[in-house]
């Protein structure tokens, strides 16, 4: 079973890399027992989206 | 309506030189990017009917000076002083997860409201902007380099002389402090609460 940490560590490398497999079954069970990890999944897409925008020049 | 586009530039000027610095943490190469930036869009004819577009024009010009000028630099971002970043980096993840590696309770992350409102907002940015600074210098310039300028990651972990595993270790860093830091300074905080 993955901890939170190393959790962290997939869902930062997953916006850079494909996981294997065994990676995505692992994260996958991670984050449907744990709240606080699927709410920092969330987080990585809020910062993507963020930095894009800010990238852009779309800020208001 | 045409706008006035010396004026709109004089405005935009600090805005513009406040995202060169971010990127490349370097004040006379940050001027220069600007001052190309610049030249470029007097010498444009393009129309434009709104300030934020405008602003929207000029920063993909300034995105491609700043690259081109990392790209210039092959400034390596020498694996010794991603070194020097990692003591504090640590620090940040014994603070937020237990010896088991779980989340401290305090620590454990919490459920952003409507980020898209923030986007509309001005404070937000600020904050967001602050939130990068804060990051140690060259874990930020990966960071920027792969989520701001869009590099793929083999080529910044070329430019850095880095390895891909390196990289991506210095990437989680840069995004465990980042989405930290946003959610003390706003998302768990009054700048949020203001929105409602």
């Amino acid at each position: 079973m993955l901890s939170c940490r190393q959790a962290t560590e997939l869902m930062s490398q997953e916006q850079d890399r494909s996981l294997t497999f065994p990676e995505r079954v692992g994260l996958r069970l991670h984050v449907w027992i744990c709240a606080g990890c699927a709410n920092y999944r969330r987080q990585m897409g809020v910062l993507r989206a963020a930095c894009r925008r800010f990238g852009s020049g779309g800020t208001p | 309506m045409e706008l006035d586009r010396q004026a709109e530039l004089n405005a935009l000027r600090p805005d513009l030189l406040r995202f060169a610095r971010l990127q490349l943490r370097d004040a006379a190469a940050a001027e220069d990017a600007v001052q190309e930036t610049l030249l470029a869009a007097l010498t444009g004819s393009h129309r434009f009917e709104s300030r934020s577009s405008y602003k929207t024009w000029l920063i993909s010009i300034l995105r491609n000076k700043i690259i081109d000028i990392i790209r210039g630099q092959s400034r390596e971002i020498a694996a010794t002083s991603l070194a020097d970043d990692e003591a504090g980096d640590d620090l940040l993840a014994e603070t937020l997860f237990d010896q088991r590696g779980h989340w401290q309770e305090a620590a454990k992350p919490g459920r952003w409201a409507d980020p898209d409102a923030s986007f509309e907002q001005q404070q937000f940015w600020a904050v967001f902007e602050a939130c990068l600074d804060h990051l140690p210098e060259r874990t930020a310039r990966v960071f920027m380099m792969r989520e701001v300028l869009g590099f793929e990651t083999d080529e910044i972990c070329k430019e850095a002389g880095i390895s891909s595993s390196n990289c991506w270790v210095v990437l989680h860093r840069a995004r465990l402090g980042l989405r930290t830091c946003l959610e003390t300074k706003w998302f768990a905080g009054a700048g949020a609460e203001s929105q409602r």
